[in-house]
């Protein structure tokens, strides 16, 4: 037999969560590019979802997931003035929290220290939603640390 | 903020061409009512009457792993042969079962379910006798109520031993039309 399932069946994810990606992708890349942008959000969280586990902060999970793909085709593209926003437009108060402590880092490093310490997400997860490895977000977020301790000390 | 039809089904396809879904699943049409049938990488794992949507994908996740999707395309060989058979062109289903988290006594009276012939029918306790338990026709009953790939493992052929239909899970009545169907009524 298989495990308890803590997660929710795939469909009843994507049916909750794919409205709220396409309108994030939409603002950040136009309607063109998040239709392509949407597609690899979904197919990235798919890899990942049999992974995770538990099914606690899947909308932040998602939208981080989709804050990196648009990253991704920005830097494709050039538009390297829009880099540094990422996941920015979460209203969650754990992420509020951090928001302010984060501002002045990278994309990665920002996405990594608020997955980590204002979701509280393992770092399997945050390699997951960032298409990275567990060594680099563990690496990702101790230097988003530093550097924040760097800040306030100084 | 609605997807188009389009987006949403060319990720569904992706997603099932890619190999992610542990089992995909769609509604399929028949003459016995909207059938909701699901398919893993191993074949058909579930075919059940009266689709649920809320009870269906825990029940799905459970048999084969978290990563369920409604995508047509995982389903396609099944509904090509379940069409023929509805249609009185197909005797016999081709397509694999997927099996897994099923007990050994089970998976043994399926097997021997799946033996029984088109158009034919079988009683509880002959089947429970060429599964070397002649004394488990209730047991047997049991499996046939449970049966999770109905009709292609063809639980209406058998019924009790006075020649009564016995019960069905979809209802008595379909059992009815699938034995007419066959021409064993």
């Amino acid at each position: 037999m298989m495990a308890t399932v803590t997660i929710p069946p795939f469909e009843r994810f994507y049916e909750e969560h794919r409205a709220g990606v396409l309108r994030l992708l939409r603002r950040r890349l136009g309607a063109e590019r998040a239709e392509d942008a949407f597609q690899e959000t979904f197919l990235r969280a798919l890899r990942a979802y049999g992974r995770l586990e538990h099914g606690e902060h899947l909308r932040a999970w998602v939208l981080t997931i989709a804050q990196n793909v648009a990253l991704d085709v920005l830097r494709r593209t050039r538009a390297t003035d829009e880099l540094i926003d990422a996941a920015a437009h979460d209203q969650s108060p754990a992420y509020a929290e951090l928001a302010e402590l984060t501002a002045g880092l990278g994309a990665r490093e920002r996405a990594a220290v608020v997955l980590r310490y204002g979701y509280d997400l393992s770092y399997e997860q945050i390699a997951a939603a960032l298409d990275s490895t567990p060594d680099a977000a563990r690496q990702a977020a101790s230097t988003g640390v530093r550097r924040i301790r760097r800040r306030i000390t100084s | 903020m609605t997807i188009s039809p389009d987006l949403d089904r060319r990720f569904r396809e992706a997603a099932a061409t890619l190999g992610l879904v542990d089992i995909g699943f769609d509604v399929v049409e028949s003459p016995i009512g909207q059938l909701l049938v699901a398919a893993s990488d191993r074949g058909i794992a579930s075919i059940w009457f009266d689709p649920k949507p809320d009870e269906d994908l825990e029940r799905l996740a459970q048999i084969a792993g978290p990563r369920v999707l409604r995508s047509p395309h995982t389903v396609d060989a099944a509904r090509r042969e379940l069409d023929e058979y509805f249609e009185g062109k197909r005797r016999q289903f081709d397509v694999a079962l997927d099996l897994r988290a099923l007990p050994p006594f089970t998976i043994a009276v399926l097997d021997e379910l799946a033996r029984v012939p088109y158009g034919r029918t079988t009683t509880y306790g002959a089947l429970a006798e060429r599964v070397g338990r002649p004394r488990a026709a209730r047991a047997v009953g049991t499996v046939m109520n449970r049966n999770r790939i109905p009709i292609v493992l063809p639980c209406h052929r058998v019924v009790g031993a006075t020649g009564d239909l016995a019960g069905y899970a979809g209802g008595l009545e379909r059992k009815i039309t699938l034995l007419e169907l066959e021409g064993a009524r």
